[in-house]
């Protein structure tokens, strides 16, 4: 056998390869991206005042027998503004009614905000204090939510949502939990 | 006779113990806030700051971590347990919000991995030390 075909000077190779192997697949870990303990489980319950008219309120519950999408935003976001058009066109282009989240905002700057750059939510529940957020889990803006129509939570992005995610993750999953 | 008078000296102390020392109201307040204080401190110090990641809750200034520390003090001021709280993040934020890695099966490798690397590294080489001692050129001397 050919001496540098020999096992004894292929091993360290070949555990530099493994080596190799485990750090591309920790270069591709997105620790940011905390999981969602909610994937599976209920979306958890709330009552809250609705951002445009106060005396209105709205439960996750009154969405129940339809698919959803619950987006977490606010008017202090600057990632929110990169990802409002995209929302807009979403929301003009599927009948998935978008609910938001006005996360620890005030509301009338939560109003002003929408009414400057459009308003791609069926209503937005107002948040003041962020403890709806935390129960869901939310830890940054903006977040997205996808609820099923028996109000099971099916997916949970972090970040502004980008046309390739609408078009990869959002509208395929919708459609597979609109015929469900 | 001096019985008695003992006994007097005692009342009249318990009697005027208290308005020796008028701030024990106060004093048992700042004792009750600060073993509040470290019952957070236990509970943050466990909890990891989900934006920072590297930091604790209780380390982290993050407005996140600033909220969610205000949200354990009132938790447990309204009687939940330390457990209780800690059970509460990772209801909602999962096992990463754990400062540390709980010793599930999943986590098998992260906890124990080190120690496996170690072993194998220490028997590699005891092995290949063997192997030299009684192996071909086991019997060459050095040169001094």
């Amino acid at each position: 056998m050919k001496p540098y075909l020999r096992p004894r000077y292929l091993l360290p190779l070949g555990i530099f390869a493994a080596l190799l192997v485990f750090l591309g697949a920790g270069l591709r870990l997105k620790p940011q991206e905390v999981p969602s303990p909610f994937i599976g489980k209920p979306a958890p319950a709330f009552t809250l005042t609705r951002l445009e008219q106060e005396q209105q309120t709205f439960s996750p519950r009154d969405m129940l027998g339809k698919v959803w999408v619950f987006n977490v935003w606010a008017s202090w976001c600057t990632s929110c503004r990169a990802e409002h058009p995209v929302l807009l066109a979403f929301a003009k282009s599927s009948a998935t009614p978008v609910i938001g989240l006005n996360y620890m905002d005030a509301r009338e700057e939560g109003r002003q905000w929408l009414d400057k750059f459009g308003n791609p939510y069926q209503l937005s529940v107002f948040d003041a204090d962020g403890k709806v957020g935390t129960d869901y889990g939310v830890y940054g803006v903006p977040e997205t939510f996808v609820i099923d129509k028996q109000g099971v939570v099916r997916l949970k992005l972090t970040g502004p949502v980008t046309p390739a995610v609408v078009k990869d993750s959002l509208l395929p999953l919708i459609e597979e939990l609109n015929r469900a | 006779m001096p019985k008695l008078l003992s006994v007097l000296a005692v009342l009249a102390a318990l009697l005027l113990a208290p308005s020796l020392v008028p701030g024990a109201a106060a004093q048992a307040a700042e004792a009750v806030e600060a073993e509040l204080d470290k019952r957070v401190q236990r509970v943050t110090e466990e909890l990891r700051c989900v934006v920072c990641q590297n930091q604790t809750i209780a380390d982290s200034h993050a407005e996140l971590a600033v909220r969610l520390k205000k949200q354990v003090r009132t938790m447990l001021a309204q009687g939940m347990s330390e457990r209780q709280a800690v059970d509460f993040m990772v209801q909602r934020y999962g096992d990463f919000v754990l400062y540390r890695p709980p010793l599930k099966g999943s986590t098998w490798l992260l906890w124990f991995g080190p120690f496996l690397l170690l072993l194998s590294g220490l028997a590699l080489l005891f092995f290949k030390l063997r192997a030299i001692q009684s192996g071909p050129g086991a019997d060459v001397e050095v040169r001094p």
